[in-house]
């Protein structure tokens, strides 16, 4: 049509069909709509189904659950199993609860988060922005140290925390956690500040800024939203550890995961079904709130924090 | 001020180094060291606590003559195999699905990913429940009517290590996905209109086109459902315990077992050896082919 | 007294050499550039001179006090970057006064070096708000007075117009003359703009592979490079170039190719011309005439019309002579069409003659 008017043709004027005009009608509801969203909704009911047994199960009491199945949703909601599960259910001798777990948990990942975020930022820092002598072949090793089994590392390290009198206590998990976080975080920190142009630190050089003032007043307060990766990722990492727990504390500084196992797996009584699930659900919370709450950065987080293993 | 003096090479940059004294440490006393003790001392009899006593390979025949570490490797295997494929397949999948431009990918992608936040404990214990027979899909599909139906993979020795992967799917497929589509994304916007004006179909494109360009994504999922395989423990002693029997065992649970609960170290370490080298036979490759033919390119 | 000495400097990464035993004396409140293509060693140099890389071998002078081993900050110098390198966090207040901070100065005066600094370079309105909220411009000039707070004797300038748009570039480049006029300070500027280069420099020193090529002010830059490395680079459209020899000497002497002979009558040697000399003759597009009728028959060959380029203030015409294409500064108005035969004339007086081996002028 190269004179750019559309005028039908004399002979086709009686053709109804409105002429190409304005937006593409599109169909709401074509083939290609229906296998998507369906797909998509038949995938999501899987994923949620875990979610929602849980949540029945803990929900119901446990002549329901025998009489029941696990699909059908409580018919009397009691919120019994969640308070024993939180305060009475019995690991060996102690029958406080998950609530000694948790509070152990919180206990071993708040300096561990602080201290390996420290730590890592710091050197990633270094990396970046002072390149010395040697720096890079540490780091290597570093990063391939990270594809390492943990279970070829656990026992030296059991017999260096024994040396030092950690063994057993939250501070030798900290440092275990502290350790075996460098890798990946060392790695995001670095390329954080990698991608900050170097001329903004050899304009802080030569403002006469050294290492400290330049981490201090330039890096970090540019570096935020790298260090809440990063707490998201040590968070979750850590809250939900259960090797280094089990293998690096004792029964009353086990972390919750370790716990939870215990009471869930035990073998003595019956078995209590809904509190096992109260319990799971009270387990997963945490990690379960911040990814919610943090959405995208969790998801840049593991991003990033999963090019490395 | 005269004429500078130079700087002892020591000193340079001293504050660096005082802060990488950490990763130093780590790298040389944790990475290197702890993992040579370890093969070291796979060469003793140690049982209860480390002794220099070599016995040579003794350690490693009995592990490859063990029962139990045989089955540990199969299942390996199997989950290994099992998770790479499907991953990959399941992730590429539901990321070119919610490329789609689709109203509500947010959501869906929060409902594909949050396994992923739960630990292997808590995805363990789950799926143990969801999967009992008792009260579960066996029980639904008898009381329909069909009284013989049998669907309990944790408690059948040869079908339990599936039981678990269904439970490793659920937990990691998001993060693959999560992958997948940050690489889709990552493509040159311009390829698609090109292939649209060249009226290349949406599967081809993404077959002929966008795939073969994912390369690298493709390799970094591998590598991380890779070395999170090998090191798989949690996820079973969840859910089966290693059960039935020994039926569902895994190579870093042996380790575990040896190490704490059998007090025979020799063998422990032997076993993680073993899986130090399988972690190597899967990476030195990769980084080769990832490193080292940059270095000559 | 020399403001800036650069004495035998060398840089080496691994088997790289960057700098080849280099050395360059620049005067009080001399404006020198650092002109060359990507790659050559011009910002390697800058930094080194700021003492942000360190050096292989040399030394570096900075007034008369050697600084080879010192930090940047002890050197007296103050730097200007191409991304302008502001602390975004911080305000264009807090960027004019974290060197100062970092000296330990006094608040009344940090506060009286700002303002003369703002009144300088009229950013007076801008002193509370952060980099994000300037345009291209603005950051620039802000980068500029993050230098001159510092009341330093030598400027460093890392291709500070690079990421401006050419409008701004032309404007930006004008206040940094008047700026160098006002203050009378040294400044070293590195840039691979022909154009900033001729414009501000006093002197102009062109580099290639870590090694200066010629350092001249811009005219004889321009009007007599010292190679065919430093004749070709400088000037757009680049220099007409013609393989030819040398037939005759002195006076007489003619350049030759197997089609065309001129006279190099007008032509003042640098060295001698030696007859059956391999050489390579550059003329400039605007050293050409097309139709002049005024031309020496001597010096005049036919060609044709190839392309013809109007730039409104003038017009480029590309003309082919026995196949080989030149280019020719035309005044704009008259009009070619490409087939046309027309007729060239040389002006060999503000020619290069080049030793075709060596590579330099003769």
């Amino acid at each position: 049509m190269a004179d750019g008017t559309l005028s039908p043709a004399p002979g086709a004027a009686a053709e109804p069909l409105r002429e190409p005009r304005g937006p593409k009608p599109r169909k709401r509801f074509s083939r290609r709509n229906i296998f998507i969203y369906g797909t998509l909704i038949f995938v999501s009911a899987y994923y949620l189904l875990p979610l929602y047994v849980m949540v029945a199960t803990s929900l119901k009491g446990m002549p329901e659950i025998r009489i029941g199945n696990i699909f059908a949703p409580p018919l009397e909601i009691t919120f019994q199993p969640w308070v024993k599960a939180w305060s009475e259910a019995c690991t060996g001798l102690n029958c406080d609860g998950l609530s000694r777990g948790f509070w152990n948990s919180v206990r071993i990942t708040v300096p561990s988060v602080l201290i390996s975020i420290v730590v890592a930022s710091i050197n990633g820092y270094a990396l970046a922005n002072w390149r010395f002598k040697g720096a890079d072949i540490f780091f290597t090793i570093l990063i391939v140290g990270a594809f390492i089994p943990y279970q070829v590392m656990i026992y030296p390290i059991v017999i260096v925390l024994r040396e030092i009198g950690l063994y057993g206590s939250v501070w030798g998990l900290v440092i275990v956690h502290t350790i075996f976080g460098m890798p990946i975080l060392t790695l995001l920190f670095r390329n954080y500040f990698t991608s900050i142009p170097e001329e903004l630190f050899r304009a802080a050089r030569v403002d006469g800024a050294g290492f400290w003032g330049i981490y201090f007043k330039i890096m970090l307060p540019m570096a935020l939203p790298i260090f809440v990766v990063a707490i998201i990722l040590q968070v979750t990492g850590i809250w939900n550890d259960f090797l280094f727990g089990v293998i690096y504390t004792k029964p009353d500084t086990y972390p919750m995961t370790v716990q939870l196992n215990n009471i869930v797996n035990s073998v003595q009584g019956v078995k209590e079904y809904n509190v096992n699930m109260a319990a799971t659900i009270l387990t997963g919370l945490v990690p379960l709130v911040i990814y919610f709450v943090s959405g995208k950065l969790f998801v840049r987080g593991i991003a990033e924090g999963a090019v490395k293993g | 001020m005269s004429a500078s003096v130079r700087p002892v090479q020591l000193f340079r940059n001293l504050n660096a180094k005082i802060a990488a004294i950490p990763m130093i440490l780590t790298a040389l006393v944790i990475f290197v060291g702890c993992s040579f003790w370890t093969i070291f001392y796979s060469f003793t009899n140690s049982k209860l606590l480390p002794k220099l006593k070599f016995v040579g390979i003794d350690q490693y025949e009995r592990l490859w003559a063990s029962n139990r570490w045989l089955i540990s490797i199969e299942n390996l295997a199997i989950y290994g195999f099992c998770t790479l494929v499907f991953s990959l397949l399941i992730g590429f999948l539901l990321a070119a699905l919610l490329d789609q431009k689709i109203r509500f990918e947010n959501t869906f992608r929060s409902i594909l990913l949050y396994p992923f936040a739960l630990s292997f404990i808590v995805t363990g214990l789950v799926w143990q429940w969801v999967l009992n027979p008792q009260f579960g899909i066996q029980k639904i599909v008898r009381d329909l009517g069909f009284e013989s139906f049998t669907f309990d993979p944790l408690y059948n020795p040869d079908i339990v290590i599936y039981g678990v992967l269904i439970a490793g799917l659920w937990q990691g497929t998001g993060l693959i996905m999560c992958l997948m589509l940050a690489g889709i994304r990552g493509i040159d916007q311009e390829i698609w209109k090109a292939a649209r004006i060249d009226g290349i179909k949406t599967w081809k494109t993404y077959v002929f086109i966008v795939i073969p360009m994912m390369r690298p994504i493709f390799i970094t999922s591998l590598v991380i459902i890779a070395s999170q395989i090998v090191r798989v423990y949690d996820l079973v002693v969840a859910q089966t315990g290693g059960g039935p029997g020994i039926a569902s065992e895994v190579p870093a649970k042996y380790v575990y077992d040896f190490l704490f609960l059998n007090q025979n170290l020799g063998q422990g370490f032997a076993a993680s050896t073993m899986m130090l080298v399988t972690v190597a036979i899967v990476i030195v490759p990769w980084a080769y082919l990832e490193f080292g033919r940059r270095k000559h390119g | 007294m020399e403001s800036v000495s650069i004495k035998d400097v060398s840089l080496s990464f691994g088997p790289i050499e960057v700098l080849k035993t280099l050395n360059l004396d620049v005067r009080d409140g001399e404006f020198i550039v650092l002109l060359g293509p990507s790659g050559c060693g011009k910002s390697t140099l800058l930094n080194c001179i700021a003492g942000l890389l360190d050096v292989s071998d040399g030394q570096i002078f900075i007034k008369g006090k050697n600084v080879t081993w010192e930090e940047p900050k002890d050197r007296g110098i103050g730097m200007v970057f191409q991304s302008y390198a502001l602390y975004p966090q911080m305000t264009v207040e807090g960027n004019l006064s974290f060197g100062l901070k970092n000296q330990g100065m006094a608040r009344a005066d940090i506060a009286r070096r700002i303002a003369r600094a703002a009144e300088i370079l009229q950013i007076e309105p801008l002193l509370k708000r952060k980099p994000g909220q300037l345009s291209g411009g603005q950051r620039q000039r802000v980068a500029i007075g993050r230098a001159l707070v510092r009341d330093v004797d030598v400027f460093l300038f890392d291709e500070p117009l690079s990421n401006l748009d050419a409008k701004l570039r032309s404007e930006l480049r004008v206040e940094i003359k008047r700026l160098h006029q006002q203050l009378e300070n040294t400044m070293i500027y590195v840039t691979h703009d022909q154009i900033e280069a001729l414009t501000l420099a006093d002197r102009i020193a062109v580099m290639k592979s870590g090694v200066i090529q010629q350092l001249d002010d811009p005219l004889t830059i321009y009007n007599k490079p010292a190679n065919l490395f430093v004749a070709g680079f400088i000037g757009s459209p680049s220099m007409n170039f013609f393989n030819g020899r040398v037939d005759g000497t002195g006076t007489s002497a003619w350049f030759e190719t197997a089609t065309m002979r001129l006279p190099l009558t007008n032509y003042r040697p640098d060295g001698t011309l030696v007859p059956g000399r391999d050489v390579i003759l550059g003329v400039r597009p605007e050293q050409i005439r097309i139709n002049d009728p005024d031309a020496d028959a001597g010096l005049t060959v036919d060609a044709v019309v190839d392309v013809e380029e109007p730039m409104g203030a003038d017009s480029l015409v590309w003309v082919k002579v026995d196949g080989q294409a030149l280019s020719v500064r035309t005044e704009a108005g008259t009009r070619f069409n490409p087939g046309d035969p027309v007729k060239i004339t040389f002006n060999l007086a503000l020619a290069s003659i080049f030793d075709a081996q060596l590579e330099t002028r003769i």
